[in-house]
């Protein structure tokens, strides 16, 4: 990066132009353009019907259902990517590599199919449906089941942002602070957790928007009761279903500012604290 | 929902018929274009047991493709109440013992209270000239149907097309294999529900003909501008019942069995008759039909009872895993 920014010999200006160019002009065509239809569309009869049609009952009990969802799984999340990265970045045993593809697996298996798991799992038809059904137990077409095919969708978000963080921080600041006296908790609050903070929040910010955005699993489990098992997503799907396509739009215009959220966070973040994130990113020591 | 049911049993149980309950929940899993429908019906269903028990009725619905639809109720999706595409899928519920086997003799008309058929969609002043099933399998015609595994309006549409052809002088099982096949090869996406396969058409712009219910083609005309789309009537077609029944298991568990069973009986009524017509399906109250006649056009039908036997038939010859569909649809 250095090297490029001193006066650089015009050829390569040139090619940076037009690299720059291009990597505008993609991300205009795939990013900002969609973006500007969802908030066109969405407000194509004007601000009263945009509001009203946000103000339903059913938009407001899926943004309910959806915030549930995410208040659930991602504090568990990070629970899990904390512990996990911690596992894989300090001790050596069998089976790592094995723990490391199964955190990978979230990513590499269609969600439709992680959603079905469960109801092949939990549904009346599955294995321990007879159970739950017998205990009144509901974990499909509920909110349980919601929340464990959005914890399932998730789960590598914090923990692959850790993972290669920690192994490269090492374990050096750790150990002193145990020679010097800590205890365990207190080594993981005064040591461990500042040096990881900002790929900790990166990842649950990373994860709580894939919480709220998730559609596949999701829509397998859901059993799309209206005002009831339905999150954002699907409610935006079923208003495009029932040709209310201001109202799909609408909805969908807040799962973008979500995201714009998301993205507005991340870049204050960067931005306030760039210098103590970049002392803390890997190869940053 | 949950609670106030679970606040009815508590009720139901502890002072047992003394207390009347105040707020009642149903749930009616349905299939894909009747969103417009049981809305109309849920209000007014909801006003008249109001009236009568001084009960609140709350109605919660469930859409998606028909075959979809069953499949989550085998899963425990608790519904007091199935109105479905076609038999086979509530029949598919019932093998899983969630509602006797006889259900379709349980309410009037095979347990259909309103009926339709299957009709073609094609784009203002037809530009393809398409006017019978044999035109769907001119080249450069494109076709959307939904895809008969997960949707109820696309195994109608499936059997209207065989049904055409073997109806055909000289037709026999194998030219209407042919003539279905060529069907599918003409078909370029096969959404998983009629709703989402009359949306690739009308708002995505894909395809020179949508093979639909007549409910669904008539509500895209009213929905998305007259003047936009004309409704083709094939030569001949198949009549469509669309079945509904009450869900036992769940009822019992739920303690809803009064409301459900009146609210498909009021299915039946002159009042829900007269919206079902409004909402494009077809009534069976004849007093009914005679008022929405001119909405619907004479259509030359068989029903699958003539060709097919019976849906557990059908299915099994068409749509089982192995069965024609796969051996012949897309890509065959």
């Amino acid at each position: 990066m250095s090297r490029l920014d001193r006066q650089p010999p015009w050829p390569r200006r040139i090619g940076r132009g037009l690299l720059g160019l291009l990597a505008v002009g993609f991300l205009s065509v795939f990013l900002l353009l969609p973006l500007a239809v969802v908030f066109v569309e969405a407000l194509r009869q004007g601000v009263h019907a945009y509001l009203s049609s946000i103000g339903q009952h059913e938009a407001l009990a899926a943004i309910r259902l959806t915030l549930l969802v995410a208040v659930i799984s991602v504090p568990l999340n990070v629970l899990f990517g904390v512990a996990a990265a911690w596992l894989m970045a300090r001790f050596e045993f069998r089976g790592k590599a094995l723990l490391g593809a199964f955190i990978d697996l979230p990513f590499s298996v269609s969600p439709v199919i992680s959603g079905l798991v469960y109801v092949l799992l939990f549904g009346a038809q599955g294995w321990f449906g007879p159970w739950l059904g017998a205990h009144d137990i509901k974990i499909i077409f509920a909110v349980p089941g919601l929340v464990l095919a959005t914890i399932f969708i998730t789960l590598p978000f914090v923990a692959r942002e850790l993972i290669p963080l920690m192994q490269s921080q090492g374990s050096d600041e750790e150990e002193a602070a145990r020679v010097l006296g800590a205890g365990g908790w207190q080594m993981f609050f005064r040591v461990t957790l500042p040096n990881i903070r900002w790929a900790l929040l990166y990842g649950v910010l990373l994860c709580n928007a894939r919480a709220m955005g998730e559609f596949g699993a999701v829509s397998v489990v859901s059993g799309h009761i209206r005002g009831l098992t339905t999150t954002m997503p699907l409610e935006v799907e079923m208003r495009y279903n029932e040709y209310d396509y201001v109202g799909a739009f609408a909805v969908a215009t807040l799962l973008a500012l979500l995201a714009l959220l998301t993205l507005a966070i991340k870049t204050l973040l960067e931005w306030r604290y760039g210098d103590e994130i970049a002392a803390h990113a890997p190869g940053g020591h | 929902m949950k609670k106030s049911r679970v606040i009815l049993v508590l009720l139901g149980t502890v002072f047992a018929a003394s207390v009347a309950a105040k707020d009642i929940t149903l749930l009616n899993v349905s299939y894909d274009p009747t969103r417009e429908l049981y809305r109309d019906i849920n209000t007014a269903f909801a006003t008249q047991w109001k009236a009568q028990h001084g009960d609140t009725v709350t109605i919660q619905m469930s859409h998606g493709g028909s075959g979809k639809q069953a499949r989550s109720v085998v899963d425990g999706l608790p519904a007091d109440i199935v109105t479905l595409a076609l038999a086979y899928d509530i029949d598919a519920v019932a093998d899983h013992g969630l509602l006797a086997k006889d259900w379709q003799q349980r309410l009037p008309d095979h347990a259909s209270p309103y009926t339709s058929t299957i009709v073609f969609l094609v784009r203002k002043g037809n530009p393809k000239g398409i006017k019978d099933w044999p035109d769907l399998i001119r080249p450069g015609v494109q076709v959307i149907t939904p895809n008969p595994k997960t949707s109820g309006g696309a195994r109608w549409n499936f059997l209207a097309a065989w049904g055409y052809a073997l109806k055909q002088p000289g037709g026999n099982e194998a030219k209407a294999r042919a003539y279905v096949q060529a069907l599918y090869q003409h078909v370029p996406v096969l959404d998983t529900g009629a709703r989402g396969a009359t949306n690739t058409f009308a708002q995505r712009g894909v395809g020179d003909v949508l093979v639909a219910w007549e409910s669904e083609a008539l509500l895209a005309q009213r929905e998305l501008g007259k003047g936009t789309f004309d409704i083709v009537v094939p030569s001949v077609s198949i009549l469509a019942e669309p079945p509904v029944a009450v869900v036992d298991g769940n009822v019992d568990k739920h303690g809803s069995r009064a409301v459900a069973e009146a609210y498909v009986k009021f299915l039946y009524s002159p009042q829900a008759q007269a919206i079902e017509a409004k909402n494009f399906y077809r009534p069976r109250l004849p007093e009914v039909s005679a008022r929405y006649a001119a909405q619907f056009p004479k259509v030359n039908t068989f029903t699958i009872h003539d060709v097919f036997g019976d849906w557990r038939q059908a299915q099994a010859k068409f749509f089982a895993d192995g069965a024609i569909f796969d051996q012949i649809g897309p890509g065959h």
